[in-house]
């Protein structure tokens, strides 16, 4: 427990990070019991207000409290980045393993595959196969969208990754002695790279909620749903900028960069862990 | 050996090229239901002055993509359209077609995006290499905390944050569009401050958080690089530390920078998308904002299209420029 | 006779949580000109550190705290900044460990040369600058192309050779050479030695040769210096040393010798090489010796004049 505290005092980042996603855990969990989730919808209270005590976050023009969408929304757009996240790296891990271990044809196909997905701009590929779906995605179908293109980074990251532990000395001692691929990759390969692809994971889960809000701003998102990048839609759509209604884009702006700024410094915290070369230079 | 790894590289390029027309035409196709047919049908319902042209799209859509032929017949007429630069009609701008209205916004966002991609790397990389160096002024490290939010949110939302502390709280710029209002585009100097204006803020939303993404990996680039065992060498040659500096650390470290570049192209217009969206900037991706609002599937297909297209073309420039920089390149592969 | 270069008790020590560890300690020793000096010692025994801390090129957490270098007579601690840069190369001058990539990979060899006659204010013509370069490849034994070609179109051997004629550029006094031919095969380190040495004498400069193979420095120097755990423990002719050693751990390295005719390196001493942070009391080498007692265990050994032109830091030498 001392050692743990030690580590964090020098790991920062990772504290930062925690701490920041924590405290959108809280309000996620302290929101759902105090806020009726109900006032999400439209037409549930009056429009246009500014924040009060009442709706502390104002309430849009479509009659939502948008403290109430912040409470609903924030855990859907989390979904839809770790169901696209986790999906990602467990495609892209197993993948990456059979082009790293196997080499050969695989490798070249899985490694020409994930470097020509990925100098292309994912965000276009993924209003093509969104526009594809008749009748709008639902907050499911729009993670599996995005986790049709969230596989291609981790792939490439973590078969480097994989590549230069191959080489090492006990990898090559526990082929001699006979073990089978598949179980050098689950005992010797796999626990060397844990705080890797945790990494790998968080930076996933990151990009694919970019991704997500990315469509529902420009409108390809769940219409009905109050995802944070769907009320950025409204806001947009309403053209509440100019309006003056500061407070409509101000909760989900400020939950954004809560989210973001969780996850990246979660990953540099991590990134410190799977490289302790790092520690001394940051 | 330089001649195959050009021509290997082209040919990812054609690769990529050959991949977007064919995502193009089968991805809408998955859902078992084809989305243009029912939008031109819904289009020709509507009527309107332009009624007999849609018609005529309808008539011609069918018999060359209906249902009766096979599907590689269709296939290969599409890929035949897309060689050509043939996009088709607008279904939502009969009867404009797609060339033509992609031609229109395409300048816009090449300019934007050119002017902000090489600023951003220009001062990141800079900015990185100096904050690597032992040298630099103390106050120096104080700025990666700031560097290092920014480049944690996305383009368009410090977009949103600018828009409202500069263009509606304090007015000191153009809150929308490419250019004033009512203005008919001309080459005058007025109306080319007047673009610089309305470009200042998309701009600067896209270069402070590229910036800091830039900065830190090249700053990490330079701390490896001034371990090296060359830089070593090079102190003990008594060589100056500007030189050390610049011809030694920066030199080396600025490789994989431009190799990152070339992979992060992608990344950054996907992000300007958004940006040119919610300043209604007259870019692309503003085209393709309304093309989905309008269900416009040609002008969506026609985008999607170009842009993949313009940044292999572009990643292969990079590509191709790269073993000027670094001559190892040319004879390490093969 | 009037030394080159003066090391007196120079101590170099790198900061650790655990307390600070003394890399070199109070070392001291004479260069004569022309003089071919080695530094012989297992890796960790701080020979390596001790060169860099002559250029004063330690970087942090190490640091120099004690001790003076003087290069004819002039004391290097006392220049600055900009006045130990113009001495390095110029008066000073470093040959790479040869298992190292010390030519930048992305300029030519004429470039990596026209910087150091730049940057020390050699003012040339581009015809008096190629002939210079055609010279100074010609004097290391590589074809004057070689001059336009990159570091990974070069052979180990010949990228070692352009170090050399790096080195000698600016004519030093002193040149260090750092394990010049490691990595290198036999027969390019046999070819790389001639080389060093043949402009050695050319040049009339001194040397300093840092390594670990004792059949090496048998061949190349004239007076060889032993180091163990940071300190110079030996300090003697090289047909002393290798005759009669004084200290227990030169005669471990000369006996552990298959022959002197035979190349050997420094392996089957009994024990292991102290960690410096952990370092016992009194005599560094006591654990690993065979002649300790307790007075090994208590006091550390004084460096004293054992024999004319022989010092050791052994109570019994």
């Amino acid at each position: 427990m001392n050692g743990l505290i030690r580590y964090l005092k020098r790991n920062v980042s990772l504290v930062v990070g925690s701490v920041l996603l924590l405290f959108l855990l809280a309000f996620i969990g302290i929101g759902h019991m105090v806020v009726d989730v109900e006032d999400a919808r439209a037409l549930s209270v009056r429009p246009l207000q500014p924040p009060s005590a009442q709706y502390p976050f104002g309430t849009d023009r479509q009659g939502r409290d948008l403290l109430a969408v912040m409470v609903a929304g924030t855990p859907l757009t989390l979904r839809i980045g770790f169901i696209a996240g986790f999906l990602g790296v467990g495609i892209g891990t197993v993948l990456a393993f059979v082009a790293a271990y196997y080499r050969g044809w695989a490798d070249i196909l899985i490694r020409g595959i994930a470097d020509i997905g990925l100098t292309v701009p994912g965000l276009l590929v993924l209003i093509i196969i969104a526009v594809g779906i008749p009748g709008g995605l639902s907050v499911n179908q729009m993670a599996l969208v995005v986790a049709s293109l969230a596989w291609l980074n981790p792939t490439r990251t973590i078969r480097a990754q994989v590549l230069s532990l191959r080489e090492r000395g006990y990898v090559e001692i526990a082929r001699m002695s006979g073990m089978s691929g598949p179980a050098i990759i689950f005992f010797e390969l796999m626990p060397n790279l844990l705080p890797y692809l945790a990494a790998t994971l968080v930076n996933a889960v990151s990009g694919a909620i970019l991704a997500s809000i990315g469509l529902e701003v420009l409108g390809l998102g769940p219409i009905d749903a109050p995802t944070l990048g769907m009320t950025l839609y409204w806001v947009n759509f309403n053209a509440a900028m100019i309006n003056g209604w500061w407070w409509w884009w101000l909760a989900p702006t400020a939950i954004i960069v809560i989210v973001f700024l969780g996850l990246f410094f979660i990953t540099v915290g991590l990134d410190e862990i799977a490289n302790p070369r790092l520690r001394k230079s940051a | 050996m330089l001649l195959i790894d050009i021509l290997k590289r082209c040919g990812v390029f054609f690769v990529i090229v050959w991949l977007a027309a064919t995502l193009n035409f089968f991805l809408p196709k998955l859902s078992g239901q084809d989305p243009v047919r029912t939008k031109l049908l819904q289009q020709a319902q509507l009527g309107g002055y332009v009624q007999q042209g849609i018609d005529e799209m309808v008539k011609v859509y069918e018999v060359r993509f209906g249902l009766d032929r096979p599907l590689w017949q269709q296939y290969l007429s599409y890929i035949g359209d897309v060689v050509r630069g043939d996009f088709n009609f607008s279904i939502a701008n009969y009867p404009r077609t797609v060339a033509d209205m992609i031609a229109e916004s395409i300048p816009w966002t090449i300019g934007l995006l050119g002017v902000t991609t090489l600023l951003s790397f220009v001062i990141g990389t800079i900015l990185g290499a100096l904050l690597a160096w032992p040298r630099a002024p103390r106050w120096m490290a104080w700025l990666m905390p700031p560097l290092w939010a920014l480049h944690a949110i996305p383009f368009f939302l410090l977009g949103l944050i600018l828009m409202y502390l500069l263009a509606f709280q304090v007015q000191l710029l153009p809150i929308f569009g490419g250019y004033s209002m009512g203005v008919t585009p001309n080459l005058t100097l007025t109306f080319i401050l007047d673009i610089i204006r309305h470009a200042t803020l998309p701009a600067l939303s896209i270069i402070l958080v590229a910036v800091g993404g830039w900065a830190l990996s090249m700053r990490g680039m330079m701390v490896t690089t001034m371990g090296e065992d060359y830089v070593l060498f090079a102190e003990g040659k008594g060589l100056r530390s500007l030189t050390i500096f610049t011809r030694y650390c920066l030199r080396n470290a600025i490789l994989p920078q431009i190799t990152a570049l070339a992979l992060a192209l992608g990344q950054i217009l996907s992000g300007a998308v958004l940006v040119e969206v919610i300043f209604g900037y007259p870019g692309i991706g503003t085209l393709l904002f309304q093309a989905i609002r309008e269900n416009d599937h040609f002008l969506i297909q026609g985008i999607v299209f170009t842009v993949i297209v313009s940044l292999g073309l572009a990643t292969l420039v990079l590509d191709l420029l790269y073993p000027l920089l670094d001559p190892r390149i040319t004879y390490k592969r093969t | 006779m009037n030394a080159i270069l003066r090391v007196e008790g120079l101590h170099v020590e790198f900061a650790h949580p655990l307390g600070a560890v003394k890399a070199v300690d109070d070392v001291s020793f004479a260069l004569n000109p022309g003089e071919r000096l080695g530094l012989a010692g297992e890796s960790g025994s701080g020979k390596s550190t001790m060169a860099l801390a002559i250029l004063r090129m330690i970087k942090p957490p190490g640091r120099i705290v004690g001790g003076r270098v003087c290069l004819d007579g002039e004391e290097l601690s006392a220049l600055d900044h900009e006045g130990m840069r113009r001495l390095r190369l110029a008066g000073i001058a470093m040959v790479p460990q040869g298992s190292m990539n010390s030519l930048n990979p992305v300029m030519r060899i004429k470039a990596q040369l026209a910087d150091a006659f730049r940057d020390h204010g050699v003012q040339l013509s581009n015809t008096e600058f190629e002939a210079r370069v055609a010279d100074l490849l010609r004097t290391v034994g590589l074809r004057p192309e070689v001059a336009n070609l990159y570091p990974h179109e070069l052979s180990g051997g010949m990228k070692q050779r352009a170090c050399i004629a790096i080195a000698i550029c600016l004519r030093p006094k002193i040149i260090i050479a750092d394990e010049p031919t490691s990595a290198l095969d036999v027969v390019v380190q046999r070819q790389v030695m001639e080389t060093l040495a043949r402009v050695q004498r050319d040049l009339g400069c001194a040397i300093i040769l840092v390594g670990h193979d004792m059949g090496l420095m048998a061949q190349f120097v004239d007076r060889l210096g032993v180091m163990y755990a940071g300190r110079l423990v030996e300090l003697a002719p090289i047909g002393e040393i290798i005759t009669r050693p004084r200290h227990p751990y030169t005669q471990a390295l000369i006996s552990s010798l298959p022959s002197l005719e035979a190349r050997g390196t420094m392996q089957g001493i009994p024990g292991l090489a102290p960690l410096l942070r952990e370092l016992p009391p009194g005599c560094a080498f006591h654990p690993r010796c065979p002649r300790a007692e307790d007075r090994c265990r208590a006091e550390k050994p004084a460096v004293r004049e054992v024999a004319p032109n022989q010092q050791a830091a052994c109570h019994f030498a």
